[in-house]
């Protein structure tokens, strides 16, 4: 069993604190939601487990099975087993999806010991199937010119073609209609077991019909502040998010306000 | 700061290297009026570079001796890496030496020319006096191009006929592994009525380091209905500096597609211009540059619409490391008359390091109303955030890098019509940015 322990994290960007002493601990085998209306925090959150290179570390710590995972470079923290879904990602010119990946997966073997050609199109292909996307997507260059779901489900490919220990999925669900959601949901559930952890990270309720959390966390002011299990979702779901602020004292719950 | 521009040769070695070359009396003309105008003729101006001080007429010798070459098996290992075994039609050029030949039988047949330009000013002499440095490239342009004119010592002459479609391309290599070497090379290229060919030139330096010049000029013309792609790569040493002046003129519906990988290591002007002259033709121009070092470069590519209907593209993508600094001049010129013609450019430069300098300057000239014409720039650094991506991914910064910037090659890259030279171009490539 691995284990993903945030210790009391503050993180600025452009010197503004964002989150303001996050805790929250995260074992393989489970599946941990962080809920929340936007601008509390959340992205930042997985951004800051990645290293983002704008988002700065203040204070607090990161550790992936005891291994301090903020003195990792990015890279580094790939290799050790994270993996970020992400949001936005990047479009890159000139480097096809399939050269991308192949370099992706031999960056975690050494030299001599690469992935031969036919067994990395084999996976490539299944899983490109078991997620309904077109195969030559494969030759494209990576992200360029992708709608909006094929972004997201091409990062679900690369997740699934990279086995992580813990993955963060950040927003996977925004933008999606609910076929491709099933879908990118199928992806994650088959990775679900015994060596996989995750963080999904959502503002909607929705996504959480598909991908049952073990664990849900709501983020307000840059803080986790409630902690439940799936029934809590479903309480959100029901009644928003205003009970929770009621029971708080919390007036406007996005960062740069206190309680 | 003003060079001393007077030769060390007189016209008398002039008329003694023609003599010596057994040329026909226009050719030596030729030369000695060349000859004889450079002391009034100026230097080019190119645009945002100043090359006054520039040494273009100091070299330690004019011409060399080097081996000739009885096969390809013969070959220095650096030239067959980018000969493919199968390469039927070659000519190879050892410093100032023609060193190697191969037409295919079937092309000898349907009267294609491939030799080298002093055999083709004797034995092809018409055909060669009336394309050379007439239509493209005029002697008295300036001083660089008369120059080229009275110390011509090496190139080549490729013709094809009317209504011959050359299937396989013509390989051209020029060798350069004497550091005393000067290279003043003409390639003529002559592709007649409905004829087509692919044809590939190839500059290498095999040594580290050259005191001599570098001088060269291309000409292409592509007459009525004829398709000619030019591809090169060029891979000059330090120490060169290199003139190079590459230009193509259409007639009625021709296409010339240039695809222009610039990897020398020298200072460098580079020229490329297109005449789309006959209506309804093309000039396409696709170029890569990697420059590194203390590298001064300017590449001013230029399509100048005449004929009606005509279409000029140009794609420039320009890598800068070390304190290498490049200006990109895209010019678009469209003359009065050329009715419904298109002008498109785009200019990408990626830099790599703080002291590394891209300049991209799109120019759009335009006399006539009814035509179409864009153009796009960009001078940039590597995005933080596409490295980041890649990194998320276990890939190592110095991958991601690498990755990036033959990505942002690889439109060009791509086009490159000999597969040998498109590989040599990438593993260029990968040494220059490492």
């Amino acid at each position: 069993m691995s284990t993903l322990v945030i210790k009391d994290l503050h993180v600025a960007i452009d010197g503004k604190e964002i989150l303001k002493g996050v805790n929250l601990t995260i074992n393989t085998n489970e599946i941990h939601a962080v809920m929340g209306p936007n601008g509390t925090g959340k992205s930042t959150l997985a951004s800051a487990i990645m290293g983002h290179p704008k988002y700065e570390v203040t204070s607090g710590s990161i550790e992936l099975d005891g291994e301090d995972v903020l003195a990792m470079a990015v890279d580094e923290r790939a290799q050790a087993g994270l993996f970020l879904a992400m949001q936005y990602p990047s479009e890159i010119t000139g480097v096809t999806n399939a050269d991308f990946l192949r370099s992706a997966i031999n960056s975690r073997r050494k030299e001599g010991d690469e992935i031969s050609l036919m067994k990395f199109i084999r996976e490539l292909d299944s899983k490109m199937e078991f997620l309904e996307m077109d195969l030559d997507m494969a030759q494209r260059y990576l992200n360029e010119g992708f709608s909006g779901g094929e972004k997201k489900r091409n990062e679900i490919l690369q997740l699934m073609m990279l086995q992580p220990k813990f993955a963060i999925l950040d927003e996977i669900d925004s933008g999606l209609d609910i076929d491709a959601l099933k879908v990118v949901s199928n992806g994650i559930n088959q990775m679900r077991g015994e060596g996989f952890g995750s963080l999904v990270i959502t503002h909607y309720q929705r996504l959480l019909n598909y991908i049952t959390p073990d664990h849900v966390h709501v983020m307000m002011q840059g803080r986790i502040v409630k902690s439940g299990g799936p029934e809590l979702a479903q309480r959100l779901e029901a009644e928003g998010y205003e009970w929770i602020k009621e029971e708080l004292g919390i007036e406007d719950e996005t960062v740069g306000q206190e309680a | 700061m003003t060079v001393e521009t007077k030769l060390a040769l007189t016209e008398q070695d002039i008329r003694s290297f023609s003599e010596g070359k057994q040329e026909p009396s226009w050719m030596t003309e030729l030369r000695l009026k060349a000859f004889g105008e450079l002391e009034t003729l100026p230097l080019p101006t190119p645009d945002k570079t100043k090359i006054t001080n520039w040494n273009f007429t100091e070299f330690p010798v004019h011409t060399v001796d080097s081996g000739k070459f009885t096969s390809i098996a013969e070959l220095p290992e650096e030239v067959k890496a980018v000969v493919n075994a199968e390469q039927k039609n070659i000519y190879i050029q050892h410093n100032n030496t023609p060193a190697f030949l191969s037409l295919s039988e079937e092309l000898k047949a349907k009267g294609v020319i491939l030799t080298d330009i002093h055999t083709a000013v004797r034995e092809h002499s018409e055909l060669v006096q009336q394309y050379f440095m007439t239509d493209g490239v005029k002697v008295t342009e300036h001083k660089l191009t008369a120059l080229h004119a009275a110390l011509l010592n090496g190139g080549v002459f490729v013709y094809v006929p009317k209504n011959v479609v050359v299937e396989e391309p013509i390989q051209v290599i020029y060798l350069h592994d004497d550091k005393t070497a000067s290279l003043f090379n003409h390639t003529l290229l002559v592709a007649d009525e409905n004829s087509s060919v692919t044809y590939v030139e190839n500059y290498l330096s095999t040594v580290d380091h050259a005191d001599g010049l570098a001088n060269i000029v291309a000409e292409v013309i592509a007459k009525d209905n004829s398709k000619v792609t030019f591809g090169t790569v060029d891979v000059l040493a330090e120490g060169f500096t290199t003139y190079v002046n590459r230009r193509g003129v259409t007639s009625r519906d021709a296409i010339i597609e240039w695809a222009l990988g610039m990897m020398n290591d020298s200072d460098t002007i580079s020229e490329n211009t297109t005449h789309l002259v006959g209506d309804n033709s093309e000039g396409h121009v696709k170029m890569v540059v990697v420059g590194r070092g203390k590298q001064k470069q300017n590449f001013t590519t230029k399509v100048i619409h005449w004929g009606k209907h005509t279409e000029g593209q140009i794609l420039k993508h320009g890598v800068m490391k070390d304190a290498a600094s490049s200006i990109f001049n895209g010019i678009g010129k469209i003359e009065f008359g050329a009715t419904k013609s298109n002008a498109e450019q785009t200019s990408r430069v990626l830099m790599l390091s703080e002291k590394a300098r891209g300049d991209a300057n799109p120019i759009l000239l335009i006399d006539e109303d009814d035509v179409t014409a864009g153009h796009a720039a960009s001078v940039g650094r590597v995005d933080p955030l596409q490295l980041y991506y890649l990194m998320s991914r276990g890939i190592s910064q110095h991958e991601a890098e690498r990755l990036v910037i033959h990505g942002f090659l690889a439109p060009v890259v791509n086009k490159l019509p000999i597969e040998g030279v498109k590989k040599q171009l990438t593993e260029v490539i990968e040494r220059k940015v490492r």
